[in-house]
């Protein structure tokens, strides 16, 4: 069941959630031979990747929430140059950029560093297909770009013209209306959207030991973002509102576990389907699911 | 290094044991690692394939993290203690249950460099990949290899009861109520001052392995630390078992570890796996 997205012909629908899975450490735990062998995903997606390398977050990183799972990672990446130096080599030796399409999936502050991702992407041929990721807040205003319709549009349409490469735009669900940013992003020029991103959410360290006084936040980040079963209703109402409303494709994820919760979501409208932190709990369930849709 | 079957595989509890305030899971893992025994210090990431989920807080959700304890007929052991939902939920399992489990994962202890003798410190439910490296280092027929010491710190005398997993271990105790009063790290530092000539081998709570690091820095001994952190996969894609590095930046506990050169690390810190969230 091939299926077309953005001109690029996929094995199958079930790709994988940015940041959840590192397709450079699963050779290192599986080895490379049996990884490339039994590949889980019809396209890779990466993790994000800003200009500068990031370390991340000082833990802890996570906490485990009721059916799901709260992360405040913090981006940690090598940087574009890291990236592009040592990472693309090491996934072209997995197959990634070749049998496997890369999209790579980038973040910044500013117009001007999302352009100049863009820009260095494009020179790549192995990289297939971009996702912006655009839960960032603007440098100049202190907003999440991706959470106000108006300044999404603007930015979608200042950094179009720097890749001819697909451009996905991967939505906040920290949003007010996200159909309605989402209809920013295609005016903007996008060529498809993904959705949904973690939903912001925090949680207290245990107070166990403690007497008295307040727990503060357990997270080193502070707050983090909620994914997993718990949120994937959330994700099909807003796939589904999204998916109505837009002329281009849908990449649809949150708390997909089984092949019954894909179709859930390609029935609403999603031509692709993303699986995330259920991979932690099983690297092999998106073949698996990807098996039970043919 | 012993890689992971891709893919969780369902296995079958084939015993459980209670080895004081310790359940000993026993599973029948007939494809492992192809069959090989794991490496000393590798790990699992083990779930119940029934209820698991549904306890305090409509957890566990996550699968957790266990060191492999022995290998022996195709069979793996585990040692759990029951210190959350996750753990409590394993504790509950019995002969002919069922388990997911992912693994042998990480880096696992690398063997002592010619004529240095090795002393294997242990604390609590940490105790576990020592008994698989103690295995390992007497040989197969258990009267090889190089000699070996092994020092084990409880809380009180039902953990201490663990020790038995070990041979010849001796033990110390918080409470005083079974062998030396006082910390495995005073134990240590005897052995340290009778024989500096050693290679340590660690695992146990952060406490205990930050006493174990700060002691073999400065007697300039090296140290072989398998580190326990909170995670969410234990094969790199998470990033969120992390512990800072000395000089700069993290290492992940699961790919880069869990058994991490005492070098590489400026101090073990307490919350720095950030266990807690995730038990």
């Amino acid at each position: 069941m091939t299926v077309e997205f953005c001109g690029l012909e996929l094995a199958h629908p079930i790709i994988n959630g940015s940041g959840t899975f590192d397709a450079i450490a699963a050779a290192r735990a599986f080895g490379s031979e049996q990884l490339r062998e039994h590949f889980p995903f019809a396209a890779y997606v990466s993790k994000t990747i800003t200009l500068e390398p990031r370390s991340g977050n000082p833990p802890p990183r996570l906490w485990e929430a009721p059916a799901g799972l709260i992360n405040s990672i913090g981006l940690p990446n090598k940087g574009l140059d890291g990236y592009i130096a040592e990472d693309l080599p090491q996934l072209l030796e997995l197959g990634v950029g070749r049998d496997v399409p890369l999209v790579t999936n980038v973040m910044g502050s500013s117009a001007e560093d999302i352009a100049r991702l863009l820009q260095a992407c494009d020179a790549r041929p192995e990289i297939a297909a971009i996702e912006l990721n655009v839960s960032c807040p603007n440098v100049e205003t202190g907003l999440d770009i991706g959470a106000d319709p108006s300044q999404l549009e603007d930015v979608v349409r200042a950094v179009r013209g720097s890749t001819g490469r697909p451009l996905i735009v991967k939505l906040t669900p920290n949003t007010a209306d996200v159909a309605a940013c989402a209809q920013a992003a295609q005016d903007g020029g996008a060529d498809a959207v993904s959705l949904i991103n973690t939903l912001r959410a925090g949680a207290l360290a245990p107070r166990a030991g403690r007497v008295g006084g307040h727990a503060g936040p357990w997270l080193g980040g502070r707050t983090g973002g909620l994914s997993g079963p718990a949120i994937r209703n959330v994700a099909l109402a807003q796939v589904a509102a999204v998916a109505a409303r837009l002329s281009i494709p849908v990449i649809g994820m949150g708390g997909v576990q089984s092949a019954t919760h894909a179709r859930d979501l390609l029935e609403v409208g999603a031509t692709l389907v993303a699986v995330g932190t259920e991979s932690f709990r099983d690297p092999a369930v998106a073949a698996n699911i990807a098996r039970a849709l043919r | 290094m012993s890689t992971a079957p891709f893919g969780r595989r369902q296995l079958t509890v084939t015993a459980v044991e209670q080895l004081g305030a310790y359940t000993v899971l026993r599973v029948a893992d007939p494809e492992g690692p192809g069959g090989r025994s794991p490496d000393p210090g590798q790990f699992a990431m083990l779930a119940a394939v029934e209820r698991w989920g549904g306890g305090d807080d409509e957890r566990p959700f996550l699968p957790r993290a266990f060191s492999v304890a022995r290998f022996t007929a195709g069979e793996a052991h585990y040692l759990i203690e029951d210190v959350g939902p996750g753990t409590k939920r394993l504790c509950e399992l019995t002969p002919g249950d069922s388990l997911w489990a992912l693994g042998p994962l990480g880096r696992g202890f690398e063997s002592p460099t010619e004529g240095r003798r090795a002393l294997l410190v242990g604390g609590g439910v940490g105790i576990a990949p020592l008994a698989i490296l103690q295995d390992t280092l007497a040989g197969p027929a258990g009267d090889g290899g190089p000699p070996v010491t092994v020092l084990l710190g409880f809380r009180d005398s039902a953990r201490a009861e663990g020790a038995a997993l070990l041979s010849h271990a001796r033990v110390a105790t918080d409470d005083g109520s079974v062998g030396h009063h006082g910390l495995v790290t005073d134990l240590l530092a005897l052995e340290l001052d009778r024989d500096p000539h050693a290679v340590v081998y660690a695992c146990g709570p952060a406490g205990m392995l930050e006493g174990v690091r700060a002691l073999c820095e400065r007697r300039e001994v090296p140290a072989q630390l398998a580190l326990e952190a909170g995670m969410a996969c234990g094969f790199g894609a998470c990033f969120g078992c992390v512990v800072p590095r000395r000089g700069g930046g993290y290492l992940r506990v699961c790919v880069d570890g869990p058994v991490i050169d005492a070098a590489e690390l400026e101090r073990v810190d307490e919350h720095a796996g950030g266990a807690g969230g995730t038990r």
